[in-house]
């Protein structure tokens, strides 16, 4: 399993035709403590860059993008009642939905783990 | 993801206490007071009702079965229940409340003594208009005074506060647009906007797309340029900004909305610093609301009714909203229904039922014919000068985002001058509280890291700015100096101290629950 990040702090690794997603440790650390967040809807059509979550903080609200353009096949739903876990787990437990790929080579636009800590570093 | 850029910490801290606990939970004239349910019984009440006289029931099944539990209190227990909890307030009446872009000036209280008046206080919006020429005529009048100030056209008195004011104008946008035949649904908002202009356009159907903010916080015209195009149909422009600056660019900008086709909102919230200075249809703008209560000293909040009139310009004024105030020859009509409109007339719809906050209108009238045009402009320059007061007090201490220069009405500090300390702006904020200050505006604008936005209104004397001065530069030196830990317990002498705003959002209780062993024996 790959995984790839974008410029909006996003995760999403690849097992095959389905992807997970979810937002990256520094964007929960920057976000701060989230207290709700929103789903897509499971059958929902994301596109590449679209909005498709929305993660509320103590004081920010702010839309999640998806990644890649697809159609969403599962959600993460211990996450409305538990926001927290996208604090404690960002990149594991905390993961936001899963999603069809559309067309895999919307892949190579993405940040590697390597490039993405590079980009992270430099902001 | 968009990103929390602000640095506002949202971990709370948990502060250690150290005064002694009272017997009562009070601490001296800081009563802790419970709540009406808590306190309230069902067998006690302030007033004495008759017995009904005899009548027949014929609510058949839908009877009540139990009590509904009101609480009840004698007359001066509700008094000190009220009294006490107006003691937690703090409020312009308290102290100086530099809430930035809020504008929280004095309210004179002959505004107060005007608005109860008979014959403005105790009128009634269904009443023959006939009996209420007066009221009609003191809003014609507020209209005009708001006109000549602005250099515009028309104005809707009606929308209830600043955000219905920018639904009302941007609504009036959007049916010159569909007039004309056209469906542009891109509306610009720049990145330092008040969070209500993007919402506003939202709301009613718009595509919100953001102009990029240059570094000292204002709207680069040629980010403007390349974003407009025959998709657009408004700009929402703040001036001066949120950044306290004023859009020095805003004509060019204008120029280049109205080529494009595109209409130009401003938001008026911060008019207060231009009264009398520049008039906003000079700048090219095509509608703004007014927020009576900040820049025409109606009361803030709490509540209470609001009230935020929106000006036109000649390209808009057709489509104001009913009602509105035609002038004719032998005075001002309120025109209320469609069936009385004239050629020319093509209001989008109405707002409110009625015509709007009339108390607000008596005491903005109040305020600008107790200050004349005279005392207007003044209250402006001496709003601009207390807020450069405050910064060259603090500029050597604190940080400026874009170096230190000239503000409007307000001055924005970042928390340049805090790193290092291990003091964050919310910190900072709450150490104020225990000085016995309103803290100012934090984390706004966004695109600002730990803003601190200091607004302190022409209503100041020299001595308060150089008190608020003074107990900044001392909060600014314990930082500095490494007494970090009373900035984390801050506050240590409000009747809470600090707040766990992660979990009051995570698990808010918003409704009061009877306590178990009283609901038991209930059922």
């Amino acid at each position: 399993m790959t995984t790839y990040f974008t410029k909006d702090h996003e995760w999403i690794r690849i097992d095959g035709d389905l992807a997970t997603v979810g937002i990256t440790d520094y964007a929960q650390s920057q976000l701060g403590d989230v207290v709700y967040c929103e789903l897509p809807e499971v059958g929902a059509t994301l596109t590449k860059g679209g909005e498709a979550a929305v993660v509320e903080s103590v004081k920010a609200a702010s839309d999640v993008f998806s990644p890649v353009s697809g159609v969403v096949q599962e959600v993460n739903a211990a996450l409305t009642d538990e926001p927290a876990k996208i604090n404690e787990a960002p990149e594991s437990d905390g993961w936001f939905f899963k999603i069809v790929l559309s067309d895999s080579g919307e892949l190579a636009e993405l940040f590697d783990e390597a490039a993405y800590k590079a980009f992270v570093e430099a902001l | 993801m968009a990103m929390n850029t602000q640095g506002r910490p949202t971990a709370p801290t948990t502060p250690e206490t150290s005064a002694p606990e009272t017997f009562t939970g009070n601490r001296a004239l800081q009563i802790e007071e419970a709540l009406l349910f808590e306190i309230g019984r069902n067998d006690v009440t302030g007033v004495d009702f008759d017995d009904p006289a005899p009548f027949t029931e014929r609510l058949g099944k839908h009877a009540r079965k139990s009590s509904i539990d009101l609480p009840g209190l004698s007359e001066p227990e509700a008094m000190r229940h009220y009294v006490r909890l107006s003691q937690k307030n703090y409020s312009i009446d308290s102290g100086l409340y530099p809430l930035g872009s809020c504008t929280m000036k004095h309210n004179p209280r002959i505004n107060e003594k005007m608005a109860r008046l008979p014959g403005l206080g105790d009128i009634h919006p269904l009443q023959p208009l006939s009996t209420v020429q007066g009221a009609v005529e003191l809003m014609a009048e507020l209209g005009r005074w708001l006109l000549e100030m602005t250099g515009m056209t028309s104005v809707a008195l009606s929308p209830k506060a600043g955000a219905h004011g920018e639904l009302c104008g941007m609504m009036a946008i959007k049916a010159a647009v569909r007039a004309k035949g056209e469906n542009r649904n891109i509306v610009l908002v720049p990145e330092s906007a008040h969070g209500t202009n993007p919402a506003t356009a939202a709301a009613i159907g718009f595509k919100v797309v953001t102009v990029p903010a240059r570094p000292d916080g204002t709207v680069d015209p040629e980010a403007v340029k390349a974003l407009l195009s025959p998709e657009v149909a408004a700009i929402m422009l703040t001036n001066p900004n949120t950044c306290g600056l004023f859009e020095r660019d805003v004509v060019e900008i204008a120029a280049a909305v109205h080529a494009a086709g595109a209409f130009f909102y401003c938001d008026g919230a911060n008019f207060n610093a231009i009264v009398g200075k520049a008039k906003v249809g000079e700048l090219g703008v095509d509608a703004m609301h007014i927020n009576l209560h900040k820049t025409f000293s109606t009361p803030h909040g709490g509540g209470g009714p609001g009230a935020g009139p929106v000006v036109f310009s000649e390209r808009l004024s057709a489509f104001a909203p009913l009602p509105f105030i035609r002038v004719e020859a032998d005075g001002p009509v309120l025109v209320e229904n469609e069936s009385e409109l004239q050629a020319g007339e093509t209001p989008f719809g109405r707002m409110v039922a009625f015509h709007g906050q009339m108390g607000m209108f008596v005491r903005a009238l109040s305020y600008m014919l107790s200050h004349g045009a005279d005392g207007l402009q003044q209250a402006s320059e001496d709003a601009v000068l207390n807020a450069n007061y405050v910064r060259a007090g603090l500029r050597d201490l604190m940080s400026q985002p874009s170096g230190d220069r000239t503000c409007m009405h307000e001055v924005l500090f970042d928390d340049t001058f805090l790193d290092g300390t291990g003091v964050t702006t919310l910190d900072f904020a709450k150490a104020m509280i225990d000085e016995g200050y309103h803290p100012m505006t934090m984390y706004f604008p966004l695109v600002v890291h730990g803003a601190m936005l200091i607004e302190p209104t022409e209503s100041e004397s020299k001595a308060s700015l150089d008190l608020f001065v003074a107990t900044l530069r001392d909060l600014v030196m314990k930082a500095k100096s490494g007494d970090v830990e009373r900035f984390h317990q801050a506050p240590l002498y409000a009747p809470r101290r600090r707040l766990d705003e992660t979990r009051a959002a995570r698990s808010p209780k918003l409704k009061w629950e009877k306590p178990e062993p009283w609901s038991e024996a209930a059922e």
